[in-house]
């Protein structure tokens, strides 16, 4: 799997870290600490490119066929 | 028709005539008092137990595929009782001894074999914390023992002694863990609770629940309607879609590990054995492959299938463990769905829902725990109440702060 970095380009899944559900990666109550929706299908989830530009990035995935959809850096 | 020796005899003197399929292919019943969602190996355990144990005969098994066709037939068959928290010490002690006897239980031959776990240490540090986990192994009457480097280059000569990056100092052993024919347990189970006059509707899909005011009514399905005074989840790798339906969002993320095996070897590998630097574990079939595995691919999929990067992370580990793996050709690799759960324990427990019950979250930890899984279950869905080796497996816990989390890893489904 591929992640196509906005700074980097197309780079190998392994030079960025998984940080799960974007929707919930950043909260600190009960729900977003431990529950998640876990969809099947399109999933957007926080990466960090932390082999190239460390940029933090929202990926919009399908979890099902590993089909990258979108890449675009957080807040932007 | 109970095997036996003289039955194989009779058969083979008959022209093996006899031998006729091991469960029946029921039509659904309109209700059953207990309806079991999942036909893996957990949901067969649990209408077997529940069936035997506490004498409830009208229950079916609903399965979306064929029986063996999930997880249950897709692990690397260890079995093991080595974790150091209370609660799941407690858990998979219990689980082994039900092993033990598990062939005999069944009539059914699941061919344990207690074979050997042999963990590794490599470095001094680790060595202490392996003799932390052995003692606390021990305290609670279970076996373990220490080796040192010459104890471990007896047990396992083909070890890479010759690493110098990852010495081997030693490592913790537990001759009574080792293997199952994970097949063989899910027919075997099945073949039980059939004979307790348990339906096991195959190609049976759940698509919704009937929950009137709180309380579960039944299933729809792909084959109509099945009215249940109790339901009970049994899903691990799709607990997040079927509790949703019942309104339900669970500490549950689903990732995919991959597994391996090589072309059949002569007898080479006396155990199973754990790599104590990288995530592999090894052990070889009695058909000769050897069945290999590593870590999560690190990301949620729904995919049976991994990357590549998993495949040559784990083909570095090996041979960094047993240089000779080299000589061997993978034959083939595979996924299967984890039910990761945020402390990487699993879950046995009533929802808020009257009736309805969930047990799942078993991340890597499924196949050795399906014995002792499916008696807490079965005991939950009879009496109300789960046996007090399972009784730490709430699904509260979360919200209360009593995690059970072996790695320290924090809620990070992925790391455990």
């Amino acid at each position: 799997m591929r992640l196509n970095c906005p700074h980097c380009g197309a780079r190998d899944s392994r030079e960025f870290n998984y940080f799960g559900d974007a929707k919930t990666a950043r909260g600190d109550d009960f729900a977003s600490t431990y529950l998640r929706d876990n969809p099947i299908g399109e999933h957007a989830e926080l990466w960090q490119h932390v082999s190239g530009c460390r940029a933090w990035l929202e990926v919009v995935r399908n979890v099902t066929t590993h089909e990258v959809i979108s890449v675009k850096e957080v807040g932007q | 028709m109970r095997y036996s020796a003289l039955e194989v005899i009779k058969q083979g003197l008959t022209g093996n005539k006899g031998w006729g399929p091991i469960w029946r292919t029921p039509t659904p019943k309109p209700a059953y008092d207990v309806v079991i969602i999942g036909g893996g190996g957990h949901g067969l355990a649990t209408a077997y137990y529940l069936a035997k144990n506490h004498g409830v005969r009208n229950i079916a098994v609903l399965e979306k595929g064929y029986i063996g066709g999930g997880n249950v037939g897709r692990n690397t068959t260890i079995v093991r009782a080595d974790y150091g928290q209370k609660a799941n010490s407690a858990f998979y002690s219990h689980s082994l001894k039900l092993w033990k006897g598990l062939s005999a239980e069944l009539n059914y031959n699941v061919m344990f074999s207690p074979r050997g776990l042999l963990e590794l240490c490599h470095s001094d540090g680790q060595m202490e914390a392996y003799n932390r986990r052995a003692n606390i192994i021990l305290a609670r009457g279970d076996e373990a023992e220490m080796l040192d480097r010459n104890g471990v280059r007896k047990y396992a000569p083909f070890l890479g002694f010759e690493n110098e990056r990852f010495p081997i100092k030693g490592g913790l052993l537990q001759r009574s863990a080792g293997t199952a024919r994970h097949d063989a347990v899910a027919w075997g189970y099945a073949r039980g609770a059939d004979a307790l006059g348990v339906d096991i509707l195959q190609n049976c899909e759940v698509t919704g629940f009937d929950i009137e005011g709180g309380v579960v009514r039944g299933v729809q399905t792909s084959r109509g309607v099945i009215k249940a005074a109790k339901v009970a989840m049994c899903v691990a790798g799709r607990s997040s879609q079927v509790a949703e339906m019942a309104g339900m969002r669970l500490p549950i993320e689903s990732h995919v590990l991959q597994a391996f095996v090589t072309e059949g070897l002569k007898p080479f590998l006396n155990s199973v054995i754990n790599f104590g630097v990288g995530h592999f574990y090894i052990s070889q079939s009695d058909k000769g492959g050897l069945v290999f595995g590593g870590d999560l691919d690190g990301y949620n999929s729904y995919a049976q299938r991994g990357s590549l990067g998993r495949v040559e992370h784990v083909a570095e580990a090996g041979m960094s463990m047993i240089p000779a793996l080299g000589k061997a050709r993978m034959l083939r690799s595979w996924g299967g769905i984890m039910d990761m759960s945020m402390d990487g324990s699993p879950i046995i427990d009533a929802t808020h829902i009257k009736g309805l019950y969930f047990n799942g979250g078993w991340c890597y930890g499924g196949f050795k725990a399906i014995p002792a899984s499916g008696s807490a279950y079965a005991q939950l869905l009879a009496t109300g109440t789960v046996p007090a080796y399972a009784s730490a497996y709430k699904l509260s816990r979360f919200e209360t702060g009593h995690l059970i989390n072996e790695e320290g890893t924090g809620a990070v489904p992925g790391l455990h």
